[in-house]
């Protein structure tokens, strides 16, 4: 199974990879892959975490320079030895890593290296912040182009990233798991982007680990396993448990494991929590087995409330209660003391040490109680603990003392699952826990945080993808505007409910 | 298929439980030395008709000059790596000797600072000259954690000012007549006993303990760090103190060696550190370094001028090359760090 199923109604491709290699030391990424886009469609490429999608497109990008193959625009054989090569050649990529400068405005962000200049040869502001305009006019954007970075959330910053890539007007645009951090809401306003460039003729690349968007977005279907080229056809030949059996190459059961398990007594609890200018009176309680979801838009607070319960920015106002007694944290050192643990959403900004080795990344939360003695590091158990974790969590990696910035962004993810876990907190919260994370390690990672529920975890989650807080919460708390608009119980969930909530100010009726 | 699964897995089974170390950068700046080492060698059968590296009492004055330099380093280093910087080092040292002097004059002196305490036991001199420098350092590292303002500009007005101090103590007088029990401390190979010493014990502290740890992490990524339970200020603080600490120690040591004490010891040492720390390996974005990095990079400052001193080479000519050097060693850091984020940005 392989290349003559190649979609193939025009023989004109836009862009074509023909037996790609690339290995770095201890791993082959890529090994005789090939890739062919045609105009005006948009190819969804799949593939576990680290099977090599990223390698590919950062070498079509110009970004790492291939040991073998070639790549090829309109028939033409390229040779990029840097990144500006590709943009200049007509290809933008948005990466899978925000890549953004925080202390600068959206739009210089957007123009670097390109901004207008005035008579002088200075940096024209008046003319960078219209073109931004324009440029977000066309995207239908509402934010203010002359905003510092650093004060978006995490979607915003994407959705930055891609104006940033569509504002190349390139004819290739490769976008790495841009949904990654977007809620429903923007990831349609991003369709109907990708359809107006799909519409122009351009040729999108997309990488995505969400079957669904798969099916309502893609044209054309690569599928990679283990740096190896697997298939490819056309989305509407092909069922997602095909796509998932030809990832994964075995089948993937069932996807919300979710049991029910005996709810003991309340071990957090939370009175009318206030962050000034950020949210407001929030109050709800986690008993012990059970899992709370987070939802709402982004933007809803979501975020800000674990950042608060974690003592990342300390609460203004109200009460925190753990197993009933009034605990006042203001660092996250304390919330850990308290039996806490925070997988923050940002794992570039507020998870990685990019610099320092897988094992260095597992353990820095876990170097006090048990694992050292005075101040002396128990690295012998240590290592043997991050190496069960690694292959618990089935961490792709040569080694542990591989640079973390080396492995692909999903196996990253997991080894910021595993430091956490490694503190066997009581009261885990998990925000965006799967985030790049693949379908088959996803259903793992959601059966393990239920079988932490059941030993009597308290687990609060956030997830931008309804399904996910759906399947596995046994309530959800939904926010707008910093505000808890409604709590709803597992039984009465449903889509079309907790969209209500999250997007009228007025769904308070519930509250 | 099952065959195409696993080029990549046959490579994690067999370098996965074992874990294999990589060649460190102390290697690479190893060579350097010996090559450097090499040189001069050879340039000196050319130039002196004699050998460079055969002489074991210039090979002992090398390492005794840069013993004081090497340990205030080795502070340094770990400010380095936690992704600041130590400007005052230099200058904590002057004012660490004076002290440590003034706390060591004997009574046969007429005009010792404190009449009172003369003949004092050597560890109080030097036990004054490691607070007075723990102290410097506890005040660059408040400074910095709990007002935000940078470390260049903290260290900076702790380099003016503490140069100024060591000169307003005795208003610009030399302190001297030292017991022959303090001139102990800094007489013979004693500093560099010490010297390596202080390397064996934070080269320890560094791989080996939970501060070591969290330095690393913190110069990383402060935010993460601070995510993951660490206390960033307070170990800051405490990073910067030991920084100053050291600079006591190495003002202790000058001052024994010397015999009195000098406010103008020491002038341009956080220069000479924090090069050695560099040439090292240590990235001045923080996150990496090492202490045995630190020590070859001061042997390799050392040699240089030990060498161009054998050679006859004008001083201007060896400050020249020396900055050629420096530059040389930041250029190479900055190499390196865009090849490790190269990978994934
Ligand atoms: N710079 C690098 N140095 C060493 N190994 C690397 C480097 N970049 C990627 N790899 C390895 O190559 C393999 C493929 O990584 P890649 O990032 O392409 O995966 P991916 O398919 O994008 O995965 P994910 O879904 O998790 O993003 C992984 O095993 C990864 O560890
Ligand atoms: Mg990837």
């Amino acid at each position: 199974m392989s290349a003559e199923n190649t979609p193939s109604d025009t023989n004109e491709y836009l862009l074509e990879v023909v037996n790609a290699r690339k290995t770095f030391p201890g791993v082959v990424a890529l090994d005789g892959v090939q890739l062919k886009i045609r105009p005006g469609t948009v190819h969804a490429l799949m593939g576990e975490n680290g099977a090599g999608k990223s390698t590919l497109m950062k070498i079509i990008a110009g970004v790492y320079i291939p040991d073998e193959g070639e790549v090829r625009l309109r028939g033409k054989p390229l040779t990029l030895t840097g990144p500006l090569d590709a943009l200049e050649a007509g290809i933008a990529m948005i990466h899978q890593e925000l890549n953004l400068m925080p202390f600068m405005t959206i739009a210089e962000n957007i123009w670097i290296r390109r901004e207008p200049l005035n008579a002088f040869g200075l940096v024209d502001h008046r003319a960078l912040h219209d073109k931004t305009q324009a440029l977000f006019e066309r995207l239908g954007i509402t934010m203010d182009p002359d905003m510092e970075v650093r004060h978006l959330t995490i979607a915003g910053r994407q959705m930055v990233e891609i104006a940033k890539a569509v504002s190349y007007e390139s004819d290739v645009l490769i976008m790495d798991e841009p949904t990654s951090a977007l809620t429903d809401r923007e990831v349609e306003h991003l369709f109907r982007i990708i359809n107006d460039l799909r519409a122009q003729g351009k040729g999108i690349v997309y990488i995505t680990h969400k079957m669904d968007e798969v099916f309502t977005v893609a044209d054309d279907i690569s599928v990679f396993r283990d740096g190896q080229f697997i298939h490819c056809a056309k989305a509407s030949d092909m069922t997602s448990d095909e796509i998932i059996k030809l990832m994964v190459g075995r089948e993937v059961t069932q996807m919300f494991p979710k049991e029910t398990v005996p709810i003991g007594d309340v071990v957090l609890s939370v009175r009318n929590l206030s962050l000034e200018g950020v949210f407001t009176d929030v109050s709800f309680d986690v008993r012990a087995g059970e899992i709370v979801g987070l939802a709402g838009l982004v933007g809803s607070g979501r975020t800000n409330v674990a950042e608060t319960l974690f003592g990342v920015t300390p609460a203004t106002s109200g009460e925190i209660k753990v197993n009933g007694t009034s605990v006042a944290i203001t660092s996250p050192h304390q919330a850990m003391v308290n039996g806490m643990a925070l997988l923050t959403e940002d794992r570039k900004e507020t998870g990685l040490f990019l610099d320092l080795s897988v094992l260095e990344n597992m353990e820095i939360a876990v170097l006090r109680d048990g694992y050292t003695r005075s101040g002396f590091v128990s690295q012998g158990v240590l290592d043997d603990q991050c190496e069960s974790m690694k292959s618990l969590l089935k961490v792709k990696t040569p080694n542990l003392d591989e640079r973390i910035g080396n492995l692909s962004g999903g196996n990253q993810q997991k080894v910021l699952i595993g430091r956490w876990l490694l503190t066997k907190p009581k009261i885990l919260i998990l925000d965006e826990p799967t985030r790049g994370i693949d379908v088959g390690a996803k259903a793992e990672i959601h059966r393990m945080v239920t079988k932490l529920a059941s030993e009597g975890v308290a687990v609060i989650m956030i997830s931008s993808e309804l399904p996910e807080v759906m399947g596995m919460s046994d309530r959800i708390l939904v926010m707008h505007g910093g505000r808890v608009t409604g709590v709803v119980p597992r039984e009465e969930a449903s889509q079309v409910r907790i969209m209500e909530l999250a997007s009228s100010p007025m769904g308070a009726d519930a509250a | 298929m099952s065959t195409a699964t696993d080029t990549t897995k046959a490579v994690e089974e067999t370098t996965g439980k074992k874990r294999k170390k990589k060649v460190p950068t102390e290697v690479s700046i190893l060579l350097v030395l010996v090559g450097i080492s090499l040189l001069f060698e050879a340039l000196g059968w050319i130039v002196r008709g004699d050998s460079f590296l055969l002489n074991p009492q210039r090979l002992l004055i090398m390492i005794l000059q840069m013993s004081i330099i090497g340990i205030i380093a080795i502070g340094v280093t770990q400010v380095i790596i936690t992704g600041g910087i130590d400007l005052s080092s230099g200058s904590v040292l002057a004012l660490a000797a004076m002290v440590t002097a003034s706390f060591a004059q004997s009574s046969d002196y007429m005009r010792a600072v404190y009449p009172a305490l003369t003949d004092l036991p050597w560890i109080i001199p030097l036990a004054a000259g490691l607070l007075v420098g723990a102290l410097a350092g506890l005040i660059n590292g408040s400074l910095i954690s709990l007002t935000m303002i940078p470390p260049f500009i903290a260290t900076l007005g702790m380099m003016v000012s503490a140069r100024g101090l060591a000169r307003a103590y005795t208003d610009g007088q030399p302190v001297s007549m030292l017991t022959p029990d303090f001139m102990w401390l800094g007489s013979g190979a004693n500093p560099v006993i010490i010297f390596l010493a202080v390397a064996a014990i934070f080269h320890i502290a560094l791989k080996y303990t939970r501060y070591g740890k969290y330095t690393y992490a913190i110069g990383a990524n402060p935010q993460a760090a601070r995510v993951s339970g660490i206390n960033v200020r307070r170990h800051l603080i405490v990073v910067y103190a030991i920084a100053g600490l050291l600079a006591g120690l190495g003002g202790a040591i000058a001052a024994s060696r010397a015999g009195t004490g000098q406010a103008g010891m020491g002038l341009m040492y956080e220069l000479d550190a924090i090069a050695a720390a560099v040439i090292g390996g240590t990235s001045l974005a923080g996150g990496v370094g090492r202490v045995t990095g630190t020590v070859i990079g001061a042997l390799i400052l050392g040699v240089m001028l030990s060498g161009f001193t054998f050679l006859g080479v004008d001083a201007y000519y060896q400050d020249i090359v020396k900055g050629v050097i420096i530059v040389a060693a930041v250029i190479a850091d900055q190499y390196r760090q865009r090849k490790r984020s190269k990978a994934k940005t």
